[in-house]
């Protein structure tokens, strides 16, 4: 069958809302684009561990020690479930960690802020894991077989997370007057950061076409991003807590929020490597793996020892 | 790496594992995708064993089936006043 014939039968396929397999066929930009999309997606929960992390020993009891470790264990389990369902599509392991390294490959941008206080577990668990989540049930339609599996299952633990970090922001807008500044003064500092991880608004979103098309993505930047806020704004209110943003105003025509623009010269900058964190994280991720080589070929040598016996 | 979610029903594939040996690969599909109570069985085995069906093999493999129509139950008439069968 000739390729052009292979593509409209595959156009027809992600039509009729059929996932696609790893030994289908599939264009080749297709593949490019997830193995992109979802290395990414993999690096970020990686990454992700590392502010978090942070604050394990530093936790405020054992109870919070333990949902922490829980929380971040979680993380690397996603990152996992990701990077597997990457390599069906022909990549290894070690490229994909390869171009994170060699800055090739990029991840979600809002890991490259810090952690400064207790009250920012909170924060971001309920609103980064919340906008995770919003994208990732989103995700779960996505037309790649592996990686629309991989969705369903984080999206099972995600909630998990999201609770965990409203109930830390809660307490601590409940506590002393220092706390809740604290919890207030986390909210300030990640809401925006959190909008920006929707990425660009969709007229300046340059893949987001195809990305439609071949039903990768199934709902826009734009989209996502909305429905964020709107199921957000409460649960700020509700805890007596204000969110950074003098535009924010229910729409009754809409039946959703306005809300001011994005500091979009602040989210290139942190893609482009500007962020605060952006080096420390990289590097931290190398000293890791990079420790960690030894382990690698340790256990290599025993297994193939055992393999001759 | 499949999971047997409830003693007595079918062993599922979930996902994969990197591992060494089979005892790694047990200990890291345990750590991965055991964590809530998931499984009550475990299987793991070499991606390298297991055969798959060629897609562009999809149609001499699984189109037969569609023209065996009496293979259905619903194929059959009955008789009125017979109600289970």
């Amino acid at each position: 069958m000739g390729a052009e014939k292979l593509e409209v039968l595959f156009q027809e396929r992600i039509d009729a809302n059929e996932k696609i397999e790893p030994r289908d066929y599939m264009p080749e930009e297709y593949r490019q684009h997830l193995i992109r999309q979802m290395s990414q997606h993999a690096h970020s929960e990686v990454i992700g561990m590392q502010p978090e992390g942070n604050w394990i020993t530093r936790a405020p009891s054992l109870r919070a020690k333990k949902i922490l470790l829980a929380k971040v264990q979680d993380e690397a389990g996603h990152g996992l479930y990701i990077y597997s369902a990457t390599e069906t599509l022909g990549v290894t392991r070690d490229e994909l960690i390869s171009r994170l390294h060699q800055g090739k490959a990029k991840y979600a941008s809002i890991f490259n802020y810090p952690a400064l206080t207790w009250a920012d577990m909170g924060a971001i668990g309920w609103l980064v894991d919340g906008a995770a989540i919003t994208n990732q049930v989103s995700l779960q339609k996505t037309s790649y077989g592996p990686y629309s599996r991989s969705m369903v299952k984080i999206c099972k633990e995600e909630s998990f997370h999201q609770r965990q970090g409203y109930e830390i922001i809660a307490a601590m807008a409940k506590g002393t007057s220092e706390q809740k500044e604290m919890a207030q003064d986390a909210l300030n500092r990640f809401w925006w950061p959190s909008l920006m991880m929707f990425g660009p608004h969709d007229s300046d979103s340059p893949r987001t076409g195809n990305a439609m098309k071949w039903k990768i993505k199934r709902e826009s930047n734009d989209v996502l991003r909305q429905r964020f806020i709107d199921k957000t704004v409460s649960q700020a209110e509700l805890i007596g807590l204000t969110i950074p943003d003098p535009d924010l105003k229910w729409n009754e025509e809409r039946g959703s929020y306005d809300f001011g623009e994005i500091d979009w010269d602040e989210f290139w900058s942190v893609v482009k490597g500007g962020g605060p964190c952006n080096l420390k994280r990289l590097n931290h991720h190398k000293k890791a793996h990079n420790d960690g080589a030894w382990v690698r070929k340790a256990a290599a040598a025993y297994a193939k020892k055992h393999l001759n016996k | 790496m499949f999971i047997q979610s409830k003693k007595g029903l079918p062993f599922k594939h979930v996902g994969s594992v990197h591992a060494f040996d089979k005892e790694m690969a047990v200990q890291n599909a345990r750590d991965l995708y055991t964590r809530r109570g998931e499984g009550k069985g475990m299987w793991v085995v070499p991606a390298s064993s297991i055969v798959a069906v060629d897609p562009s093999d999809n149609q001499s493999f699984f189109e037969p089936a569609d023209d065996k129509v009496y293979r259905h139950p619903t194929f059959y008439e009955l008789p009125d006043g017979i109600k289970n069968m």
